[in-house]
């Protein structure tokens, strides 16, 4: 369980405080303004962003002073999810060992993952010869391999069109059951939220709401979120 | 922000670099002023090489930059067969010994030359390219067509809607200069101005073969002469401050104008059809004499020498070995230089700052004071190749981390995150990160700091002695005594030989393919 015990973010004269919990396997789709600090949130959680009080905790163990590396989770950013000089391969081998020095075994079980996503037979391509589903799938082969118990999600798809975006969802679905891995999402597509989250969280106003039932918030929306997906 | 505890020995190496790079300006200049007290007096003559000098540079800045406007205009609303290669042409000077362009510019303007011959058949006076007129014509040689990418840069950064809102609105050539170009010269010309000024302010290669006497010396030229054949420190050491306070002054001078950026880029989005008529006509004057006055004397450096290049003469082979060792370690210290600077400066500003402050250093100034260090201790002379790979390094580093710098901090915003997240440490992250994004960068750079050492004929001629000479110092030797064949023989092996050094430095290091 993913635990935000009073925690508040200060950025300048930006303030963000946060109390809930994310159960484990969990899937909560994170909404909110543009600014509010979605990205912040979850930079915290990550390990880029610090926090000025409170704890971030994953179980019983507090996680917000470890390295991005170290903490419990993986994280997929809005781009630049793989080096455009290393091939598919060596980009999803990354997350076996970030010396790409691998053995036979890890290379069957990059092989593996890349199989899993439906990238068999472009392992040797560079990113740059991908499209932009293939990307996707190349960043969700590395997290299936990485198998940390969180994926952090920040807009990675918000570039695909809906049905490739869908498909992808998908795929985190299906990544995240087979790891047990829980979900957090941001997005500003509600659509997205009742398609994958169950749960939501509202961040507006400096503040993290805590989870609720996506269906029942976006259909009776609290002001700030209201007022943001443009409900009277 | 940082992810990312940099590694001790990262910071100390930093650390040691900007310790050598301020020892070398600031030191140099201590030691000069140290030995300055001894009651030695500055006379008419080095006032006047001090006017020369800043009047010799403000007049090359001008006239490079207000050429440079037609040109850049034409090639930036004209495309015609030739123009890529006109347009990187212009680029080539930066890697083009200045010994070699000056023996075209003589075979042009020389007194024998084709420009001569030309007005001798008009009936007019022969003009005579030494003294003021030689140096700035060789300046302009070498600052027109860096102006020109300049403005042509700035030129191809109007928004192709600007020009299409000026068609649509029917302006005329008043109106769209007005309204559209004049705005873009007033934010460019400034910097360029400036940096053509700083650039002629520490002539010496120049001035020295076309220059000299009384009316056109420079500053650093002075200071050799003063080194060289009074030996008189004292004097030296004053030249050399005052050249150390113009150069300061253009430095706080230059702070206030951004600097345009380096790389051309974008320069083929279509616009609306350029103007016909008058504008046309001038468009293709402009590029036709432009290209004349830049391609004709290489071709006249290449046709001419290269008759002579076999036959030449033992010691010129030798300067050539002595040339290519001296580069070899100024490469090396360059590629220290960068890495270390171009490392510490991914999360700090200050090495920018120090690699600026370079470009108005002074090399008599540095050489001078290095001279004076090394003469109470140990024969100078014996210490030539060091120093002049050092002060080589440290002038191409300005270039060097132009290049590099920008673009680590572009891999770093892109993929720190990334590279911090799936825990990489410093060793994976240089090599599978930093590194394949700036092997291009970087053999630019370092293929640059060859040419430029393999070129320079500067802080050599105070340390040099008969048998350790460069190969620009015999091209200097041959002209001046009148072997016109064996000099140009010469000037186009040195040429030769900085292209050769700047290109395989740039695959070697550079790649293929390296930022696919």
């Amino acid at each position: 369980m993913l635990t935000f015990d009073d925690v508040q973010i200060i950025q300048d004269d930006f303030r963000l405080s946060a109390g809930f919990a994310v159960a484990q396997g969990a899937r909560v789709a994170i909404l909110g303004p543009s600014g509010a600090g979605k990205s912040t949130l979850v930079g915290a959680i990550a390990g880029f962003v610090p926090i000025a009080r409170g704890a971030i905790r994953w179980g019983e163990t507090q996680i917000d002073r470890l390295p991005p590396a170290k903490r419990p989770l993986s994280i997929l950013f809005q781009d630049n999810n793989l080096l455009p000089h290393l091939s598919v391969f060596d980009n999803v081998a990354l997350g076996v060992n970030p010396n790409l020095r691998l053995s036979q075994d890890q290379r069957g079980t990059v092989m593996q993952a890349l199989e899993d996503t439906g990238l068999l037979g472009l392992e040797a391509r560079k990113p740059g010869q991908l499209s932009g589903g293939q990307i996707s799938r190349a960043a969700l082969a590395r997290v299936l391999l990485r198998a940390r118990p969180l994926l952090v999600l920040d807009e990675p798809f918000s570039a695909l069109g809906p049905a490739l975006k869908s498909e992808m969802l998908d795929l985190v679905a299906r990544i995240a059951g087979q790891n047990g891995a829980a979900v957090l999402m941001i997005t500003h597509d509600p659509a997205d939220a009742r398609h994958l989250c169950p749960q939501t969280v509202v961040v507006a106003d400096g503040q993290v709401l805590p989870p609720a039932p996506t269906e029942g918030l976006l259909a009776d929306p609290p002001p700030a979120l209201a007022a943001y997906l443009g409900h009277a | 922000m940082r992810w990312r505890a940099e590694p001790r020995a990262l910071i100390w190496a930093a650390v040691f670099v900007a310790a050598v790079l301020i020892a070398l300006n600031l030191g140099a200049l201590g030691a000069v002023v140290w030995r300055a007290e001894r009651g030695a007096a500055l006379g008419a003559a080095d006032w006047a090489a001090a006017r020369f000098t800043v009047i010799q540079a403000l007049m090359s800045a001008v006239l490079s930059v207000l050429l440079a406007v037609p040109v850049a205009r034409a090639l930036a609303r004209r495309r015609f067969w030739g123009r890529g290669v006109l347009i990187v042409l212009m680029g080539a000077p930066f890697i083009l010994p200045v010994l070699t362009a000056i023996v075209g510019l003589l075979a042009v303007f020389g007194r024998n030359g084709l420009f001569n011959d030309l007005t001798g058949l008009l009936g007019l006076p022969p003009i005579r390219i030494y003294g003021m007129h030689g140096v700035v014509i060789a300046h302009v040689f070498f600052n027109l067509p860096l102006s020109v990418r300049l403005i042509l840069q700035s030129w191809a950064r109007i928004p192709a809607e600007h020009q299409r809102l000026g068609a649509a609105l029917g302006f005329g050539a008043v109106a769209r200069f007005r309204h559209i170009e004049a705005p873009m010269l007033a934010r460019v010309v400034p910097g360029a101005l400036a940096v053509v000024f700083l650039i002629c302010l520490t002539s010496f290669a120049v001035a020295l073969t076309l220059g000299g006497g009384p009316r056109a010396t420079t500053l650093e030229l002075a200071i050799y002469q003063a080194f060289r054949f009074d030996f008189d420190l004292g004097r030296a050491a004053l030249l050399a401050l005052l050249q150390a306070a113009i150069g300061a002054t253009a430095l706080v001078l230059l702070a206030q104008f951004t600097l345009p950026d380096g790389a051309v880029s974008g320069l083929d989005r279509t616009a609306p059809a350029p103007p016909g008529g008058m504008a046309r006509w001038l468009d293709g004057v402009s590029i036709t004499l432009a290209a004349l006055f830049l391609l004709v004397p290489l071709a006249l450096v290449v046709a001419r020498g290269a008759p002579h290049v076999w036959g030449l003469p033992a010691p010129v082979w030798l300067a050539l070995g002595q040339s290519l060792k001296i580069a070899a370690l100024s490469v090396v210290l360059l590629a220290v230089m960068t890495a270390a600077l171009t490392l510490a400066g991914l999360q700090r500003r200050w090495p920018e700052g120090l690699g600026m402050a370079a470009l108005v250093a002074s090399p008599m100034v540095i050489g001078t004071g290095l001279f004076i260090v090394i003469h109470p201790v140990a024969d100078p002379t014996g210490w030539a190749t060091a120093v002049t790979a050092l002060v080589n390094a440290a002038m191409a580093l300005p270039f060097a981390l132009r290049a590099v710098l920008p673009a680590a901090r572009r891999a770093e915003a892109d993929f720190a995150r990334l590279s911090v997240a799936l825990g990489l440490g410093w060793r994976a992250h240089l090599r599978l990160v930093l590194w394949p994004r700036l092997r291009r960068p970087a053999g630019f750079a370092l293929g640059l700091g060859a040419a430029l050492s393999l070129g320079d004929l500067g802080v050599i001629v105070l340390f040099a002695q008969t048998g350790g000479e460069t190969l620009p110092m015999q091209v200097q030797r041959l002209m001046g005594a009148y072997r016109t064949g064996d000099a140009a023989g010469a000037a186009l092996l040195l040429l030769v030989v900085a292209l050769a050094g700047f290109v395989v430095l740039e695959r070697l290091i550079g790649g293929k393919n390296a930022d696919v």
